[in-house]
């Protein structure tokens, strides 16, 4: 007989349910319990790049925003290093950028708002470089298990083109559901994305 | 780690050895989707229109994914991990004094230190404090029903709070969850994150509820419910359940197109 590898298992995923707000946004809920709460603006006064809000819905399968989803996103500051030690890319790393926020949707609207910089394009490990992009994790009732996806940026389109992930997706006309589009609206820069969980205009979501 | 956490893990026969530690920034091991619930499981019914149809996309992990936030203690107050004491107003909330530890692992067997981990539950009557719960159990006035610890360096964590109690809930017309606390935990990369459910051994509504029958291993369900640990329970004051909780394990990268190795 041969050895036992010895790995453990992950332990399974489950829904994070209706009332995820309790944990991870207790303000959402209606109340008031950590002196510090994470929050949905990743920036600070002293933040090195150029501000934009994120601005969407999550559909589901009959086109109906989830007013009940939560959003995390992760991203690389304005020189493309990510606040982790794991990246030793040579951009510099922002004190003043954590690179990480949530958000809850808005319980009428399903609107979600993110507050940060526009990331700048970060290197693979093969040396490849990679468009701007904001990496997302969704959560909520009716998800199982938290999808993985990402946001890309509709005014980069050369960079958008050479990008390594987006040639991954076999079917260009999928490759649009990641790119959020870009406008000015009262001075501020905002993005546009929609997340359609399912149906013909489905988002791609990422096995990671 | 406590002297007597160290012995329970000592204890625990199906605990392996740590592998050889993981050198590099290697991804992470591949997810194993055959143990976590699919994302279309029509018995839970929320999951048949939020479920997407086509494919997951593999990716292997690069650096957006095996990065993730790095939180601290500063980010967290001296009561957030008590439950018993971070929302009280005039008393104790009324319900089973309970403390639940465990560590956080990854699947090499190795503790994952300095990781933050949330959890939220209903109170004792099955009554969450949030906005849209309107089930008829009162609302306790000293309890809020959520907190968050960071690991220690060994992956142990724990808090202190009142076992939560099961409530009805708009799927079957006579669903009831079974006592349970949600779980959120980060790991060291964003690929690794995870939020799960903690369920109480020996609880018969474990077996009839359709939100754990979506996991497809019985295994893999098995874990998701926590031993009663008398051993480290406190005398006169509370009873401790058991909840280790596996996040995936890290690669190495022997070889890479990069100038330095591991």
């Amino acid at each position: 007989m041969v050895q036992q590898l010895t790995y453990l298992k992950e332990t399974a995923s489950q829904t994070a349910g209706p009332y995820v707000h309790i944990g991870l946004i207790p303000g959402m809920a209606g109340f008031d319990i950590f002196e510090k709460n994470f929050t949905n603006i990743l920036t600070g006064p002293n933040t090195k790049g150029e501000r934009i809000t994120l601005e969407g819905r999550v559909l589901d399968g009959t086109g109906t925003p989830l007013r009940d989803v939560l959003l995390e996103i992760w991203q690389a500051n304005a020189a493309g290093r990510y606040n982790h030690p794991a990246d030793r890319s040579p951009g510099a790393i922002d004190g003043d950028f954590h690179g990480w926020g949530r958000a809850g949707s808005d319980f009428e609207t399903g609107l979600i708002t993110f507050e940060t910089i526009k990331p700048g394009a970060t290197v693979d490990k093969t040396g490849r470089k990679c468009a701007p992009h904001v990496n997302v994790w969704i959560v909520a009732r009716g998800i199982n298990i938290g999808l993985n996806t990402r946001i890309y940026f509709s005014d980069e389109d050369a960079a958008n083109a050479a990008d390594p992930v987006l040639n991954l997706i076999e079917q260009p006309v999928r490759r649009s559901t990641l790119i959020a589009r870009r406008s000015e609206r009262a001075g501020k820069v905002v993005y546009d994305f929609t997340i359609n969980l399912q149906g013909p205009d489905e988002t791609v979501f990422f096995d990671v | 780690m406590s002297a007597q956490a160290a012995a329970i893990d000592a204890a625990r026969i199906n605990r392996p050895e740590p592998l050889t530690p993981p050198l590099g920034d290697g991804g992470f091991f591949q997810r194993d989707r055959a143990i976590h619930p699919p994302a279309y499981a029509p018995g839970y019914k929320s999951s048949v229109l939020r479920s997407p149809r086509q494919s997951l996309l593999s990716l292997e992990g690069s650096i957006s994914e095996i990065t993730g936030p790095v939180f601290g203690h500063n980010d967290l107050g001296p009561l957030d991990n008590d439950l018993i004491r971070n929302y009280a107003k005039d008393g104790d909330p009324i319900g089973e004094r309970i403390v639940v530890h465990g560590r956080v692992l990854d699947e090499t067997g190795r503790g994952v230190p300095n990781t933050l981990v949330e959890f939220w539950q209903a109170n004792a009557g099955g009554r969450y404090r949030h906005k849209k719960d309107t089930y008829l159990a009162p609302i306790d006035p000293n309890f809020g029903g959520c907190g968050r610890a960071l690991t220690d360096a060994n992956g142990y964590y724990f808090f202190r709070t009142v076992k939560p109690g099961p409530y009805p809930w708009r799927n079957y017309v006579n669903s009831w969850r079974p006592a349970h606390i949600h779980f959120s935990v980060f790991g060291s990369g964003f690929a690794q994150r995870l939020i799960t459910q903690m369920y109480f051994e020996g609880d018969p509504l474990i077996p009839v509820c359709p939100i754990l029958a979506t996991v497809p291993d019985p295994e893999a369900l098995g874990r998701l419910i926590a031993p009663l640990d008398l051993n480290a329970s406190a005398p006169f004051d509370s009873l401790t359940y058991r909840f280790d909780i596996v996040l995936r394990g890290r690669r190495s990268t022997y070889f890479d197109n990069r100038p330095e190795g591991n």
